[in-house]
């Protein structure tokens, strides 16, 4: 052994040459990896910002935001978001109405009455249905969804809003079955276990006792999957169709404000011109939305923890 | 802790003429007491390797150990024992400063390592803990072979340089290994069994030649029999190596420690003398009940 | 047929109450089958409408306008540009994402305490990740194309779609990275590793199936992104390869969205048989990815 002297030389300084340096320059890479998620968000609302101020400065903000006609590139030219708004609240609200209670009912089912082995297939093989592309969905309303509703409404265009929000509402449906599965079954035992013990019969055990229990976690996937119903793109674009318009004929045509995007994203304009300026506006209104919804999914989800605590 | 304190507090104590109940050290200490106030026993070695003054370790707001003072000799066995949450695996860390791992730990007080206060800006961890091996509680091998999990220190110490082989073997030698594994060196560390893993992480702590050996509770996952031969394997360390060892195990303190110190609830080194001493005649009331089995 | 016993009393009530729960079993049953009756329904679909259309010259031949060219005996005519497009959009992402995922996970889970510093980035990752992906598109077009001049180029894209599931990789690499046991960093430590060697010999070694599984279907969900690319300029009418990071390029999902489009109703066909050369990589990706979890799942 060494010395007394030696050693406690040996244990100051670095660990090795140059070691003190290296580690310090690995963590700067990696801390600038992270960083790169910052600036994500920074770099989108810069860019949306910027691109809006462009366009606000030729359009008022009270058109905008008031007017009921949307037409960036006919003339005479007019701004009012509103029916791509409405667009993307009739998918939204339609697509919900499908998978809320069809994502609820089998969120309930796997956790509370299938079998294990059962849930094992299921819930996996409903999330295929959200791995599938999104163009799929659109391709799957043009030749199958819409001629089926042209069928019983045989006056329905071949861009239709109802065709958008089934196949929205479908593709959601794994959102919301998982999400609220995964709450469902963590409510613990005991409480099913108390209502039992009531008296309670399963069906009240299941609606009575772990929904409510649930409910956090629930309205958290709910939330989730309108937000991402908002944000949906290339299914609307096909199934919807081009057509701003405030109807409430689920029939017709309509366009949402991400179909708004991907139709000046295919056509020629030219930077700068007010067309391409419009883009940012309408993306930064959706991001806004998607934005206040995530949110408020958080938080609901963060006091949800709280409670189990 | 009432009554039964009454014989400690006529027993003299060696540290000056007062003699105090362990009740009043205890208040006292609580107390944020001075920097004199050691425990009981023999604090004072001949030949420190490692000298704890007046340190405390916190853990966020929770203070885990109370002005410890203790000194611990050069190539012996020096156990550390006590009920759980006692702090003595805290100590045990905080002696080759694995504590600044856990975000919310602090140090205060001094611990030397040959003089050299290890927590001094100048000491880079990594170079101490090259000098201060350790043995984790539950065996912990990497998912890789047996020779890479006993040349892995040498390879991040950069003493991989002469022959690792031989390095290697002499380590297993040690670890009273190498005789079960020696055909089956680049056979996974996971296949052996608990107590030949636990003597693997042995033969990996000290193959890189570290001066002392931290072992945390090593043989507290082992059944009887692995204990017994980590047991043996430790009184062959002392030899060679200064062996700080937490045991929850008073038997196996007995046993294999040359000197023992008692750690009580709430982070307090109570007494601290040779291990016969601690066992056949402690000075501390609180330490006779606990090693009687009275209390803890 | 009642007989009295103890516990008759109310039991008429039970009765009823059983009949509600059958009941509701049999809607939250149904409601289970609508999920799977669709999927069926849409590969079905897919499968009808693209019958006798994927063909070696549809994987083999650029596109065309003439949809006879597409049929078996034309003259051959296909997804190919946008098939290869595809397959350097997403090899170029996935170093991109490894490297910039992994490192942020890495960061988050090895190197920050927990900080408020911390919470913010994670806090920040978990609200990207719900950031419509036309929204990306916005970006890639006003920062890579426009503001840094890489024009409608593969690196363009492949760039935005590595925002894009940035988000995903790093919070499925954290899990991996904090499923190592901290008993194998410790004994790295208590050897006198240093920080990026526990890193480098231990923790990433253990992690790497996680994050490779994780990555993979980001990647897979990458590739049948359109939204993004469209914005950032993907091409729809090329009939050659992509040949460089900064040449133009096509993808699959842009292919499809156009055929799908298309006027003429027998490009539907087309688009389907697109869809199915899609789908296919989408699943061989999957494979791939379960094969990695259950190859190295235990520890082993």
């Amino acid at each position: 052994m060494s010395s007394a002297d030696e050693t406690a030389v040996a244990i100051t300084g670095e660990s090795g040459p140059m070691n003190g340096l290296k580690e310090t320059a690995i963590r700067s890479v990696f801390f600038s990896c992270a960083l790169v998620t910052v600036l994500t968000t920074l770099g989108i609302i810069l860019v949306l910002v910027q691109g809006s101020i462009g366009f606000f400065q030729e359009v008022s903000i009270v058109e905008y935001v008031t007017g009921t006609d949307w037409s960036p590139v006919i003339r005479p030219r007019s701004f009012g978001v509103l029916p791509l708004i409405w667009g993307t609240l009739i998918i939204t609200v339609g697509s919900a109405l499908i998978a809320i209670p069809v994502g609820t009912a089998t969120a309930i089912y796997l956790s509370e009455y299938a079998d294990p082995q059962v849930r094992k297939v299921i819930k996996p093989t409903l999330e295929i249905l959200a791995g599938i592309p999104t163009i799929v969905y659109g391709f799957f309303a043009l030749s199958f969804i819409t001629p089926i509703i042209q069928r019983f409404f045989p006056e329905t265009g071949t861009f239709n809003a109802a065709a958008g929000a089934i196949v929205v509402g479908i593709m959601i449906i794994p959102m919301v079955s998982s999400l609220s599965e995964d709450a469902m079954s963590s409510v613990p035992d005991d409480l099913r276990n108390a209502a039992y013990g009531l008296g309670a019969t399963k069906f009240e055990v299941s609606t009575s006792v772990v929904f409510p229990a649930s409910l956090s976690g629930v309205i958290a996937s709910y939330i989730l999957a309108l937000s991402r119903a908002i944000g949906e793109t290339m299914a609307v674009t096909l199934a919807a169709g081009m057509h701003p318009q405030i109807t409430g004929n689920l029939l017709e045509p309509i366009q949402t404000m991400t179909a708004y995007m991907v139709q000046i994203g295919i056509s020629d304009v030219s930077v700068g011109s007010i067309g391409y300026q419009s883009l940012f506006a309408v993306g930064l209104t959706l991001f806004a939305m998607t934005l206040a919804m995530n949110l408020f999914s958080l938080w609901i989800k963060s006091r949800y923890r709280e409670e189990y605590q | 802790m009432t009554a039964n304190n009454e014989p400690a507090e006529m027993t003299p104590n060696r540290r000056g003429p007062e003699s105090v109940s362990t009740s009043e050290i205890d208040e006292r200490r609580s107390a944020s007491a001075a920097a004199d106030d050691g425990p009981l026993g023999s604090p004072r070695v001949s030949s420190p390797v490692i000298e704890s003054r007046d340190l405390d370790v916190f853990y966020g707001d929770t203070q885990a150990l109370h002005g410890i003072e203790m000194e611990v000799p050069e190539r012996q066995v020096t156990a550390l024992i006590g009920p759980s949450g006692c702090g003595k695996s805290t100590f045990l860390r905080s002696i080759n400063r694995m504590n600044d791992l856990i975000d919310v730990a602090r140090v205060e007080g001094d611990l030397y390592f040959h003089g050299k206060n290890v927590y001094d800006d100048d000491v880079d961890p990594v170079a101490l803990r090259r000098k201060i091996g350790m043995v984790f509680q539950k065996p912990n091998p990497f998912p890789k072979s047996i020779y890479d999990n006993v040349a892995y220190g040498l390879r991040v110490q950069g003493k991989d340089d002469g022959d690792v082989d031989e390095k290697v073997r002499t380590a297993l030698e040690q670890a009273a290994l190498l005789d079960e594994v020696e055909d089956q060196l680049d056979e996974s560390g996971l296949d052996l069994s608990g107590g030949q893993q636990q003597r693997l992480c042995i033969a990996r702590a000290i193959a890189p030649d570290p001066e002392v050996v931290l072992m945390d509770e090593p043989a507290s996952a082992l059944d009887p029999v692995a204990t017994s031969k980590i047991e043996d394997l430790i009184d062959d360390l002392a030899e060679e190596y200064t062996v700080v060892i937490v045991t929850h195990s008073m038997q196996q303190a007995a046993r294999i420690s040359d000197k023992t110190a008692v750690f009580l609830t709430g982070g307090h080194l109570v007494e601290f003398d040779d291990t016969e001493k601690i066992f056949e005649n402690p000075e501390s009331q609180q330490v006779e009940d606990y090693i009687t089995g009275k209390f803890g | 047929m009642s007989t009295e016993t103890p516990f008759s009393e109310g039991t008429d009530d039970i009765e009823r109450k059983r009949k509600i729960g059958q009941a509701f079993v049999a809607v939250c049953f149904a409601s289970t089958l609508v999920g799977i009756v669709a999927l069926v329904a849409l590969i079905a679909d897919v499968i009808y409408e693209s019958w006798g259309w994927v063909t070696w010259e549809f994987l083999t031949y650029p596109p065309s306008q003439v949809v006879e060219n597409f049929l078996p005996d034309g003259r051959g005519a296909g997804i190919y540009p946008a098939l290869v497009g595809s397959i350097f959009l997403i090899a170029l992402t996935a170093v991109f994402t490894i490297f910039l995922g992994v490192g942020a996970a890495i960061y988050l889970e090895e190197y920050a305490a927990e900080s408020r510093l911390k919470s913010f980035i994670e806090a920040n990752i978990a609200n990207l990740a719900g950031v419509p992906s036309i929204v990306y598109g916005l970006l890639g077009l006003a920062i890579f194309v426009r503001a840094i001049q890489l024009g409608t180029s593969l690196i363009a894209g492949a760039l935005t779609l590595t925002l894009l599931i940035l988000p995903i990789v790093i919070v499925s690499s954290q899990e991996a990275l904090r499923a190592v046991p901290d008993s194998q960093r410790q004994a790295a430590y208590g050897v006198g590793a240093t920080q990026w060697q526990v890193i480098r010999d231990v923790v990433l070694p253990r992690a790497l199936p996680g994050i490779m599984t994780g990555t993979i279907l980001s990647l897979s969900r990458a590739i049948g992104e359109t939204a993004p690319i469209l914005m950032v300029g993907a091409a729809t009418s090329l009939f050659v390869a992509p040949d460089g990071l900064t040449s133009p390029f096509s993808a699959m999902p842009m292919m499809i969205f156009e055929w799908a489009g298309h006027p003429e109703p027998e490009f539907q066909h087309v688009a389907a048989a697109g869809i199915v050369v899609l789908l296919t990589i989408l699943l061989l990706m999957n494979a791939v990815a379960i094969l990695i979890r259950n190859r190295y799942d235990p520890r082993s």
